[in-house]
C-alpha cells in the first residue's frame, strides 16, 4: 500500500503569538516549529499501517526550506521518503492544489493529514484535495483500519461518532485517538539523515484568499475571586454582569 | 445575487448554530441589498421551516430526499452545489460543524469559491470583501481578503444573536440528481449519546478535570450542569484515562467550544486546554490551588475544594432560577 501523509510546520502549541510589521506578519522570534499536532496523529497511524501491510510511506509538506527539519523529524518517526513543494503555503486552496498533484502522480491508496492545521485552523485542505481528485474525503477520523481494499473508519460527529466503510483510495483528516504519537528513537533519527527528501517546485499558483492583517484578542481583565461562602454574590454577577443565567 | 445558507438538522430539528448562520446570512444580505435563501436537506418539518424564516430567511429550498438525512459528505456537497447554482447565489453561509466543515471544503473546489472558516463577524464591504476569522486556536484573528466572486463563509458558533424577524418563508421542494458515486462512503453505524445537550452547541458548558479524582465523582458536575442547562465536558487527561468519553474532551485536540459561560472544575488550565475554550464569552474557574494557571484566563474564580463548592454553587443557582 502506498500512503501519503501531508504535514504542516506550525508553531508549538505553547508559543506566544505575536505579529510584526504593523500587524501584517507573524513574528517567528523565539518560536519553535513542530509537526502539526493533528498531522502527528495521521503520521503515527500511517507508520502502523505501513508496518502491518508493507508498502511505502511518503511524507509531504508545502513550504520553504525552513520546513526541512520538520520533514526530517517525520522521517525519523518512520516515513520512508519525504517530498517538499518549495513554496510558501499562501492559502488552503494553493496548498490543496500542490497536494492533489503529488497525490495524483504518486497514485497513493491513502492520503492522510490532520483534521486541521493548528495555526490557521481552516480544516479544509483534505476536503479540497478529495474534491480535486474525485475521491471520498472523511474528517475528523478517530479510527482507521484497512481490510483489503476497504477502509473502516470512525468519524467524530457532534455528541458521538459514526462508523463508515469506503473503498480506497481515500483522503482522510485525522485526529486522536487514531494512534499514539510516536517519538523518534535514536535509530530513527540516524536513518532519517539518509532517507530521500525531494524538493519540487510548485506548478499551480491560484489563491482564493489572502491575509491583510492580524489582530490579537483584547487583554483579559483581572479575575474576580470568591470563596465557598460567597456563592450568592457570584451567582448575582453571573446573572447581572455576565448575563448568562 | 443573493446569500444562500446551508442548514443542518438533528432528527428534523434545525440546529441552533444553523439558525445563527441564517441570521448571519440575513444581516449580510441586508448589507448587500439582497435576500437570504436557505437550503435544507432531508426531513425537516414545516414548523422548523417557520423558525428558519423567523431567523431571517425569505425562501427555502427543501431537498426532501431521505438519503440526505445521513450526513454523507459527498452527497451533501452535490446537493448544496446544485441548489447554489440554481439559486444564483454568490455567497454561501454555514455554521462550522463536523459535517459543515467537510462539505464546505469540497464545495469550495466544486464552485470555485473561496472558503473562509472560523468567521467571527460580518464582512467589511468598504473595500472589497474582508472577513475577520479566528486563527491560532483562538489566540489571534486574521483579516482575510476574499479574491473570488463566489464565496463561502463558515461561521463560528455563538458570534451573534438569532434574529426574531416576522419573515414568512416560502419553501420550495427541490429535486437534485444524485449519482451513486456520492454515496461511496457508507455509514454503517452511529454511536451517539442520547438526550444530552450537545457540547459544541451548548450555551453553557461545565467541564471537569483530574481534580475530580475519579469518574464516580461526576454526579456533582452533572448536578451543576443540570441546574445551568449546560452540557458537560472534560479535560484531555480525563478522556485519556477513560473517565469520560472522547466526545466530551474539550481542548486543542478535542472539541473547541465558544459558549456564553464555560465552567472549569478541577482543571489546572494547561495551554492545550485553554486553546479549546478561549473563545468562551465568560469563564468561571473552580480550583483549590490559587496558583492554577487557569485563573489567569478566567473572569470569575472560586478558590476551594470542588467537593464543597459545587453543591453550594448548584443550590445558589437553583435558588434564583
Amino acid at each position: 500500500m502506498k500512503i501519503l501523509v501531508c504535514i504542516t510546520h506550525v508553531p508549538d502549541t505553547t508559543s506566544r503569538i505575536q505579529f510584526t510589521d504593523n500587524n501584517t506578519k507573524f513574528d517567528k522570534t523565539g518560536v519553535q516549529f513542530v509537526i502539526g499536532p493533528y498531522d502527528d496523529y495521521a503520521l503515527a497511524r500511517a507508520v502502523e499501517l505501513r508496518d502491518q501491510t508493507g508498502g511505502k510511506l511518503t511524507v509531504l509538506n508545502v513550504g520553504e526550506a525552513e520546513t526541512d527539519p520538520t520533514l526530517r523529524k517525520a522521517l525519523a518517526i518512520g516515513a520512508d521518503e519525504a517530498i517538499r513543494i518549495n513554496a510558501y503555503p499562501k492559502d488552503s486552496y494553493f496548498v490543496a492544489q500542490q497536494i492533489a498533484r503529488v497525490a495524483q502522480e504518486g497514485a497513493y491508496d491513502l492520503i492522510l493529514m490532520g483534521r486541521e492545521s493548528s495555526d490557521y485552523n481552516g480544516g479544509m485542505v483534505h476536503g479540497m484535495v478529495g474534491e480535486m481528485m474525485g475521491l471520498p474525503s472523511i474528517s475528523p477520523v478517530m479510527r482507521l483500519d484497512i481490510e483489503g481494499n476497504t477502509a473502516k473508519l470512525s468519524r467524530e460527529i457532534e455528541g458521538g461518532k459514526e462508523e463508515l466503510e469506503v473503498s480506497l483510495p481515500l483522503v482522510a483528516g485525522c485526529q486522536e485517538p487514531i494512534a499514539e504519537w510516536k517519538i523518534p528513537n535514536m535509530r530513527g533519527i540516524m536513518s532519517a539523515r539518509s532517507k530521500p527528501l525531494t524538493v519540487k517546485e510548485a506548478d499551480a499558483y491560484d489563491v482564493h484568499a489572502s491575509i491583510v492583517s492580524y489582530a490579537l484578542p483584547p487583554a483579559k481583565g483581572a479575575v474576580k475571586l470568591f470563596d465557598k461562602d460567597q456563592m450568592e454574590e457570584l451567582v448575582k454577577l453571573l446573572k447581572n454582569e455576565a448575563n448568562v443565567l | 445575487m443573493s446569500v444562500l445558507i446551508y442548514i443542518e438538522h438533528e432528527e428534523g430539528v434545525v440546529k441552533k448554530s444553523s439558525l445563527e448562520a441564517v441570521s448571519y446570512g440575513k444581516s449580510l444580505a441586508e448589507s448587500l441589498g439582497t435576500e437570504a435563501l436557505v437550503v435544507g436537506l432531508g426531513s425537516i418539518s414545516p414548523d422548523e421551516w417557520t423558525l428558519v424564516g423567523h431567523a431571517g430567511a425569505s425562501k427555502g429550498y427543501h431537498v426532501t430526499d431521505e438519503r440526505l438525512n445521513a450526513g454523507i459528505i459527498q452527497a451533501h456537497t452535490a446537493a448544496v452545489s446544485e441548489v447554489f447554482e440554481h439559486s444564483g447565489a454568490d455567497v454561501l453561509v454555514l455554521a462550522k460543524s463536523s459535517l459543515g466543515d467537510a462539505v464546505a471544503a469540497r464545495l469550495s473546489v466544486k464552485l470555485q469559491a473561496a472558503l473562509v472558516s472560523n468567521v467571527v463577524s460580518l464582512p467589511d464591504l468598504a473595500e472589497g470583501f474582508k472577513v475577520k476569522r479566528s486563527i491560532f486556536t483562538g489566540k489571534a484573528f486574521a483579516i482575510t481578503a476574499v479574491q473570488t466572486s463566489k464565496k463561502i463563509l463558515a461561521i463560528k458558533k455563538n458570534i451573534l444573536e438569532i434574529r426574531q424577524d416576522a419573515t414568512d418563508i416560502a419553501v420550495e421542494e427541490f429535486t437534485v440528481s444524485l449519482v451513486d458515486r456520492v454515496f461511496a462512503a457508507k455509514i454503517t453505524g452511529t454511536d451517539k449519546a442520547e438526550g444530552e445537550i450537545s457540547l459544541p452547541e451548548a450555551d453553557i458548558v461545565v467541564s471537569g478535570g483530574r481534580g475530580m479524582k475519579g469518574p464516580e465523582n461526576w454526579g456533582i458536575i452533572e448536578d451543576l450542569a443540570k441546574a445551568l442547562g449546560a452540557a458537560t465536558g472534560c479535560s484531555k487527561p480525563v478522556s485519556d484515562l477513560n473517565w469520560r468519553p472522547h466526545h466530551e474532551h474539550v481542548g486543542q485536540t478535542g472539541i473547541k467550544v465558544s459558549p456564553s459561560l464555560y465552567v472549569a472544575v478541577g482543571i489546572s488550565g494547561a495551554i492545550q486546554h485553554l486553546a479549546g475554550v478561549n473563545a468562551s464569552k465568560n469563564i468561571l474557574v473552580i480550583n483549590k490551588d490559587p496558583e492554577a494557571p487557569f485563573f489567569k484566563a478566567a473572569d470569575y474564580g472560586i478558590v476551594g475544594d470542588a467537593f464543597e463548592v459545587l453543591p453550594k454553587l448548584t443550590e445558589a443557582i437553583k435558588a434564583i432560577k
